[in-house]
């Protein structure tokens, strides 16, 4: 058994998150009313899936929360229930509580039980049939030293059945029973966790050692149960082996001991939670002693009805490979239902070399959540590495381009091989080809970076009915473009954003339903994600028709900050600016619009850090719009390579609007100092990129060099260069691997000619280029270096 | 990877600097390289040169010479870069130093490395881990981590005002 289950571990994991999700969106779009079949089926089947999975790995608290669950959606799917809202909003829970006690196995911390307890008995509160315990049997037999057993949960007991001293059980298995897997030291093991159980076998059916088949269970018993129980926690136990046994259970009344047959001798089973390592049956005065075999069993001494002595040892195989069965040994002992692995039974009359006696009498209760569940945890937390799920058409496709690759080169080989100007065509020809599939490897294996932003959306739906409920608001949430693939940093790096924005929609934008009926809206407030492809860039749009932002009392809480001054006519644009500034509505008291500005400053950080960027339209009493634009992947950018002096840069092709040859006429002096250059009804300023950087310039006359107009920040800025070079798709290299970041450098490239240039950070440019300007103390004399 | 304090002997690379001599610990050098044109860093200090493509990373070149406040010569064909590797907050960085030319390997006894020499103020010797002789010369023994490490070349926080 020395299978590493890490690997399988965290595939169980994986799995039940991914199947938590489904479910949750299952749920939510389960509509009030009557049950939706297909969709409480598939909801059902998740709860089933994680608890199977779940057993195989012993999971108990999953288990029997999935149980309950399970058994509760089993009514919905069978019609009884009609879909609720609190029924909705207790199955969204279990789905949390789930989530919870899968996270805390996988790193290994504590499950609260108080809350898994509390949901498990609202969800039985809902049951309308009593509920079954969960019984493992297939896992349970196989593995016979490390028998667990489910701490049963004990519902609360009905007051009428207080009165009960204990149930009387008459429990009789069918030959078969034992075929079907089931095995009665369990349940009576499960018993005994209850209370106090004493068992009285009946072994009048067992036959002569000749005609004894070992795989059919000719035993009875009949079972006093001592303790306050409700009858239901009996019967759940009994539930895994209903159709194949006769079953009474009635209430035991005091002093009633002649319910039993005289001639069956008691055994007690203590409650195994209080027995440490041994179980002690104690049957007549006669002692036997078996003794467990040194591998799996420990000593287990047994009390029966002959002075006999049974010593297991490791034995020579006679019967091969008999499946776990009990052992009926013979008629004159009485306590058959021990089974033993390897037995080797020196009784004279007996003769009996058995392998595999299935006998889980070998100490089994060892509390399963502490023991195993440590070791279980500490291997998980080795095994965090993110995994990415990538569809085998994306991997088929690499496969496929590899193969033209090695056929392009095997081709450049041959033309290689005595090459002469005759085979220049074929040499170009084979060139441009791998050029293609170089191209073509590049983004396939982009491509595999890529998931669908569904990832990220199918959250929002729990959020926005959480938030509506909470918020006493109606609010429709609409998912589309949801295949639209980004790269899995950027997916990641925008969840927060995204999150706080949709939070933002609810919280701020959409109105209560008395408003919006005030105003002549529908009841329910439209949310609208929104994503999409737009050039070489991932649109994402956030919209509502909600209350929108009044852009007066931004412009009052900006002049009561000081941001501006009273007097001052700002654009819309520069208003909604504000929004992004840190702590801007903190301190506001305005409420409609409080919040809106709190964290908006680090959704944009985030947005930016990404190269993208994020704009805000809003119409008062119509809606608001948020458009974030997000670059398809982070490796790689178009770039455009400008030339200022000796020195190559690249500017984002993204960041250019513009360029044009500057007309002197249309520069203008700020100041004095200041350049801004009119572009049709827009002033911009002007940045010698030569100045700034501190590099010898080709030329300082503007009319000689070229003026790229370039948005970072949502500013305009042109930056005066020498020239413009080529277009090309450039790798991100990374400054700050070996050396540190650099303001106005967002990394750098190797270019063609093995030489290393620096990508231009738009945004940083502008910044460094106000804080020249505000500060107009010259930078430090000591930038008289030499160049090379 | 630091020189552990025994008997035993480290190898450590010496080069020239104007008429100065100092080592480094061999085992941090990665490769000797020679001149390459270099993409200056735009605002940063006069003493780092710029960056260079060694095989695909980009790796920042410091001039020692104007480093240690001496004049700048020329870059040319027999310039040397050392390439380095240094250890910077848990992590190893590639940098290389240009210096005028690489001397020699000598066999130092750690005990014999001498502390240097305070100076006052005069002449900082917080890059100096020890002064140490060989063969009648004195070898001044630096501590890179310290030395590119410092200031302005620090990852931590940038370099604006």
């Amino acid at each position: 058994m020395a299978v590493d289950m890490t690997e399988v571990r965290q595939l169980f994991f994986e799995e039940s998150f991914e199947n938590l999700d489904n479910m949750e969106s299952n749920l939510l779009d389960l509509s009030i009313g009557p049950i939706d079949k297909e969709l409480v089926n598939s909801i059902f089947r998740v709860a089933h899936s994680i608890k199977g999975g779940a057993g195989i790995f012993k999971f108990e608290h999953i288990i029997n929360f999935a149980h309950v669950t399970e058994t509760l959606l089993d009514e919905m799917r069978k019609a009884e229930h009609l879909v609720t809202q609190p029924l909705i909003d207790l199955l969204l829970r279990s789905v949390d509580i789930m989530r919870m006690i899968l996270t805390s196995l996988q790193e290994g911390t504590k499950v609260d039980e108080q809350e898994v307890l509390d949901c498990e008995n609202q969800l039985k509160s809902f049951l309308k049939t009593p509920i079954e315990v969960p019984f493992l049997e297939g896992h349970k037999s196989t593995s016979s030293t490390n028998n667990t057993i489910i701490p049963p949960t004990i519902p609360p007991i009905d007051p009428a059945e207080m009165l009960i001293e204990g149930w009387h059980i008459n429990f009789k298995p069918y030959p078969t029973l034992l075929a079907t897997g089931n095995d009665p030291i369990n349940l009576f093991r499960e018993l005994a966790n209850l209370g106090t159980l004493e068992i009285f076998p009946n072994s009048q059916q067992i036959p002569s050692f000749l005609a004894l088949e070992p795989q059919t269970c000719y035993l009875s018993w009949e079972l006093n149960l001592h303790g306050q129980l409700p009858k239901t926690v009996v019967e759940e136990i009994f539930e895994w082996v209903e159709g194949d046994c006769d079953l009474e259970i009635t209430p035991l009344k005091k002093n009633l001991p002649s319910q039993i047959a005289p001639n069956l001798h008691p055994i007690s089973l203590v409650p195994s939670g209080k027995s440490s390592q041994r179980e002690e049956l104690s049957a007549s005065s006669q002692k036997l002693n078996a003794e467990a075999s040194s591998t799996s069993l420990r000593s287990a001494p047994i009390q029966l009805g002959q002075p006999v002595e049974i010593k297991t040892e490791k034995v020579e195989t006679e019967t091969q490979s008999a499946p776990p069965f009990t052992l009926p040994l013979s008629s004159s002992m009485e306590n058959p239902t021990l089974s033993i692995e390897a037995i080797n039974s020196p009784i004279p009359s007996l003769p009996l070399h058995l392998e595999t006696l299935s006998l889980p009498l070998e100490d089994p209760v060892k509390p399963p959540l502490d023991s195993s569940l440590d070791t279980h945890t500490h291997r998980n937390n080795s095994s965090e590495a993110t995994s990415i799920r990538v569809g085998i058409d994306k991997i088929d496709d690499l496969i496929n381009i590899v193969g033209e690759l090695v056929i392009t080169q095997s081709m450049l080989d041959q033309v290689g091989e005595d090459f002469d100007n005759s085979k220049l065509i074929q040499l170009r020809d084979g060139l441009s080809q791998l050029e293609r599939n170089t191209r073509e490897l590049q983004e396939s294996v982009m491509r595999v970076r890529m998931l669908p932003i569904s990832y990220s959306f199918n959250r929002f739906p729990r959020l926005v009915h959480d938030l509506s409920v909470q918020l006493g608001k109606k609010v429709e949430l609409k998912l589309s473009g949801i295949h639209t693939e980004l790269d899995k940093t950027v997916l990641e790096k925008m969840s927060d954003p995204l999150v706080h924005l949709v939070r933002n929609a609810l919280d701020h934008g959409i109105e209560i339903p008395l408003q919006r009926q005030l105003v002549g809206k529908s009841e329910t407030g439209l949310l609208h994600l929104h994503a999409f492809h737009q050039g070489g860039n991932i649109m994402i749009q956030i919209s509502d028709d909600g209350a929108g932002i009044d852009l007066e009392k931004i412009r009052q809480k900006a002049i009561q900050q000081k941001l501006i001054a009273p007097e001052d006519r700002p654009s819309e644009e520069q208003l909604y600016e504000l929004i992004f500034q840190p702590g801007f509505s903190t301190a506001t008291q305005v409420s409609d619009l409080s919040g809106r500005g709190v964290g908006m400053d680090v959704v944009r950080r985030n947005i930016r850090s990404l190269g993208g960027a994020i704009e805000v339209q809003s119409t008062l009493n119509k809606g608001t719009v948020f458009k974030i634009r997000l670059p398809l992947t982070l490796a790689i950018l178009d770039g455009q390579l400008v030339r200022v002096g000796q020195e190559i840069y690249i500017l984002s092709l993204l960041s250019i609007i513009e360029s044009l040859r500057i007309k002197p006429q249309l520069v203008n002096l700020l100041a004095g100092k200041a350049e801004v250059y009119k572009l049709r009804d827009d002033y911009i300023p002007i940045l010698r990129l030569y100045d700034l950087f501190q590099v010898t310039p080709g030329t300082t006359q503007l009319d000689q060099g070229l003026l790229v107009i370039v948005e970072g920040d949502g500013q305009k800025i042109g930056l005066f260069v020498d020239e413009l070079l080529s277009q090309q798709q450039i790798v991100i290299k990374s400054l700050e691997t070996n050396f540190k970041k650099i303001q106005g450098i967002s990394g750098a490239t190797i270019l063609g000619d093995g030489s290393v240039a620096l990508i231009l950070d738009v945004a940083g440019l502008i910044q460094l280029f106000h804080g020249r300007t505000q500060i107009t103390v010259p930078r430090s004399a000591s930038f008289t270096r030499n160049l090379i | 990877m630091t020189q552990e304090v025994t008997t035993v002997s480290n190898k450590y690379l010496t080069f020239v600097l104007a008429t100065e001599e100092y080592a480094v610990d061999i085992l941090r050098v990665q490769e000797i390289k020679g001149w390459s044109k270099v993409t200056p860093i735009p605002n940063t200090p006069d003493y780092i040169c710029g960056v260079i493509n060694l095989r695909g990373t980009i790796v920042p070149i410091i001039d020692l010479r104007l480093r240690f406040g001496l004049p700048c010569l020329e870059y040319g064909p027999m310039t040397v870069i050392v390439v380095l590797r240094v250890i910077s907050n848990q992590r190893e960085r590639i940098m290389g130093i240009v210096v005028d030319a690489v001397s020699d390997v000598y066999d130092v006894i750690e005990t014999e490395i001498k502390p240097p020499p305070d100076f006052g103020s005069v002449i900082s010797i917080e890059f100096v881990k020890g002064l140490v002789t060989v063969d009648e010369k004195m070898v001044i023994i630096l501590d890179i981590d310290r030395l590119l490490n410092s200031n302005e070349l620090a990852i931590v926080e940038p370099l604006t005002h």
